[in-house]
């Protein structure tokens, strides 16, 4: 190694303290309690009284670096020149003052960045990359997100959900958008297509054959070259061994459709943790647009709006109403790909008599 | 400066409407620089294809293993200026607090070395610096460095951690988030930046069982804010919500959306709560944010094993520790030995590319436990196993360590 060469200072996950809000700093660890005064907005008060609004606004996640700087502009002469960001790509402006609050939103609003994301709202939807910048994408992140956002505007400025809506998207089916109440993912429906003559080159063929979930991969002699092939029999077409080994392409323009599944839930209000489940596959993959993937969401957050409870989360909902009214309400098909056969599968069936007729 | 625009027909249609558009972000960014140009080229390729065309490879930094994701481009014949498109993984602040100084010296940065386009943030929490050369790197990395950051993680490594908000602006926050996870995480660095263990390992810290960081699911090992005390009621602010919106609501919203049932309203309009059967889920206080609040006797209850779909199939994970305090240098030694525990014995024991959940399921929690010195305890199951098919001339044996454990 050369001797110019300048040794990492290994300093990890940075102090928040010195860029976090003095408001925030001074009251650590004493709030008290909060409100919300409108969509978008948070109100936390200290126990010593002190407040601090916080204004939430909508992103595309990638941004370029004028876009960024438009926002601390905006954080510089309506906020208090601190900011964070949620887990879900939003950007929080906290103030500490309420007069500031009318004034900052009209200025995000009036600079295109939607106020909103709070409470019962549908939030930004969590996302990947996609064909931006993934190896391993068989679609877009962000241009199925901005598609499905022309939809659910409405809903992200608004809290008129029955709680929280939390989606997420991903473009394999690795499922780096992760649970969601809905959640929509790349399902592909065909083997992966193999070239022979790059395997050998390309792969370490031990490695792709152990990443298979049901054991379909096997080494073979392809015209007299080591390479690998599947059983597609066995195959359930998930892609696993497309990441290690590129030549067994997964990815297909038309074959690589999108499944929509719902119910899950991180939080452990109420009910327990809940994973989300298959409602609706086979929707095509249709940039740049996407109205089929679209269209269904809004089908459900129709039927979830109109018949849930308060408090109730979609997976919650579906739970109280069965998932035979869940497809009767929205029209989708139930079919034998719905019924589990992976490991464990009996946990998903009705040992009971409990039916909803 | 740049050539002729690639022309954009699908990309296009993602323009306009109320909600911002990463297109009209890239789009800008092409007006001023070539390899954007391409970028978007390359994108739109995409759109009219269906396919994508990255592939990895292997750039770093001097010192490190991981923290780059090498992007190059499959077909660079048609948009060479993006041939090379790395991104660097960078770890934001505990909480993700910037202030606009800190957030324009990156843009800057950024802006001299690489495209200008940048995540806030990836799904992993790092900030992604979207678009370098390879002989920008390194120049990129140490202004980056110099300013305090550093780099996130990537392969079969520690990976970059979130926390919530938490005490910082949380009321329910049961524990000093951005203190727990930079005293874990800062511990890791090594094998962070190192990448040599079976596969990705993930920390989340979640300051209250909303999970907001979305622990259970997303995080190898997850550390969530509960407490052990009653529940904190202030009943004249109980009286003034039911004044503000009904006994009605209070009854269908609070009392019977309580999951172990251990909540009564009385005549007299207070709130009663049977704290030992309280499964601490949040939604009460959730609710009622004035009148309800977290007990006092505040820590950690610690998961482990949660993962997502591959290979296995999707795990939450599961209670190691019901509950552990979290507020003494001591305390945080305890977190970071167990968390070190864990992941010698996984680096041990699990298969490549096994995530720690499934090492777990393969030999079973009881002999994991074992692994990592610790017992077993009735808050890590749903329920005792309902099948007889265990061999159990060990009983009396196991039966006197509860014992040992009860009168201890």
């Amino acid at each position: 190694m050369s001797e110019e060469q300048r040794s990492p200072i290994e300093s990890g996950v940075p102090d928040p303290f010195q860029y976090m809000h003095p408001i925030m700093r001074r009251n650590f660890g004493a709030w008290s309690w909060h409100d919300r005064p409108r969509p978008g907005v948070l109100h936390h008060v200290a126990e010593t009284g002190e407040e601090i609004w916080t204004v939430r606004a909508g992103t595309c996640r990638q941004l370029d670096t004028d876009t960024l700087r438009k926002l601390c502009q905006i954080g510089d002469d309506f906020g208090d020149g601190h900011v964070r960001f949620t887990i879900r790509s939003n950007i929080e402006f906290m103030v500490g003052e309420s007069a500031k609050v009318d004034p900052l939103i009209e200025k995000l609003e009036m600079e295109g960045f939607p106020v909103g994301g709070t409470g019962n709202s549908v939030s930004t939807v969590a996302h990947t990359q996609g064909w931006l910048h993934c190896d391993i994408p068989a679609s877009d992140a962000s241009g199925l997100v901005k598609s499905l956002m022309y939809e659910l505007y409405d809903e992200f400025v608004s809290e008129r959900m029955p709680n929280r809506v939390r989606l997420s998207t991903s473009c394999c089916q690795i499922n780096c958008g992760g649970q969601a109440d809905i959640a929509i993912n790349i399902q592909h429906t065909k083997p992966p297509k193999i070239n022979h003559d790059l395997v050998a080159n390309v792969c370490e063929r031990p490695s792709v054959v152990a990443r298979c979930p049901v054991a379909a991969i096997r080494p073979a002699l392809v015209n007299g070259r080591p390479s690998l092939e599947v059983d597609e029999r066995k195959c359930i077409c998930c892609g696993a061994c497309y990441p290690p080994c590129p030549p067994m392409q997964i990815n297909d323009p038309e074959n690589s459709k999108l499944a929509i599944w719902v119910g899950g839930k991180n939080s452990n209000a109420r009910s327990k943790p809940s994973y989300q489940k298959l409602v609706v596959a086979g929707i095509p993959n249709n940039p740049p647009r996407w109205p089929e993937a679209v269209q269904a969401v809004r089908k459900i957050l129709n039927c979830y709006r109109e018949d849930a409870h308060e408090w109730e989360r979609m997976g919650e909902w579906i739970d109280r109403i069965g998932w035979s009214r869940f497809f009767s309400m929205t029209g989708f098909p139930f079919t034998r790909f719905h019924v589990d056969n992976w490991r464990a599968h009996r946990h998903g069936l009705n040992t009971s008599t409990h039916i909803r007729f | 400066m740049p050539k002729k625009p690639h022309p954009t027909p699908n990309l296009d249609q993602l323009q306009g409407g109320p909600w911002p558009s990463f297109v009209t972000g890239l789009k800008h960014l092409a007006d001023r620089s070539e390899m954007m140009s391409d970028l978007v080229g390359q994108l739109e390729h995409s759109y009219q294809t269906k396919k994508g065309y990255w592939k990895g490879g292997t750039v770093s930094v001097f010192g490190y293993g991981g923290g780059i994701i090498p992007r190059f481009s499959e077909v660079s014949d048609q948009f060479p200026e993006s041939r090379e498109f790395h991104t660097l993984r960078v770890m934001p602040p505990a909480g993700m607090h910037y202030t606009t100084e800190v957030l324009r010296q990156l843009a800057e940065i950024w802006d001299r070395h690489g495209s200008g386009l940048v995540a806030f943030h990836g799904q992993s929490g790092d900030i992604m610096f979207q678009g370098c050369r390879s002989e920008n790197i390194q120049p990129a990395f140490d202004e980056f460095n110099e300013l305090g950051f550093d780099l996130g993680g990537a392969g079969p490594s520690v990976r970059t951690s979130m926390s919530c908000v938490g005490s910082a602006r949380c009321e329910h926050s049961c524990f000093n988030e951005a203190h727990a996870h930079r005293q874990v995480l800062n511990n890791f660095t090594d094998d962070l930046h190192r990448p040599a263990l079976p596969y990705k390992f993930k920390f989340k810290f979640s300051g209250c069982p909303n999970d907001c960081m979305n622990s259970i699911q997303r995080a190898d090992m997850a550390v969530i804010g509960t407490w052990r005390d009653d529940i904190q009621i202030k009943q004249e602010e109980v009286a003034e919500f039911i004044r503000a919106k009904g006994r009605g609501y209070v009854v269908d919203n609070v009392i019977t959306r309580c999951p172990s049932r251990c909540m009564r309203l009385d005549d007299d309009d207070t709130l009663s709560i049977d704290n030992k059967n309280c499964v601490r889920c949040m939604h009460c206080i959730n609710v009622m944010t004035k009148a309800l609040s977290p007990g006092k006797d505040r820590g950690v209850t610690v998961l482990v094993g949660g993962k997502r779909t591959l290979k296995i199939g999707d795990l939450f994970g599961s209670v190691i520790v019901p509950f552990m305090p979290l507020a003494s240098d001591d305390d945080h030694e305890k977190l970071i030995d167990l968390a070190s525990e864990i992941i010698d014995f996984w680096a041990e024991n699990g298969l490549e590319h096994e995530r720690c959940g499934e090492m777990i399921e393969r030999i079973g929690l009881s002999n994991f436990l074992e692994g990592i010195g610790m017992e077993v305890d009735p808050a890590m199951v749903s329920q005792p196993r309902t099948n007889s098919f265990v061999r159990t001339d060990l009983w009396d044996e196991e039966a006197e360590k509860w014992q040992e454990r009860q009168s201890g």
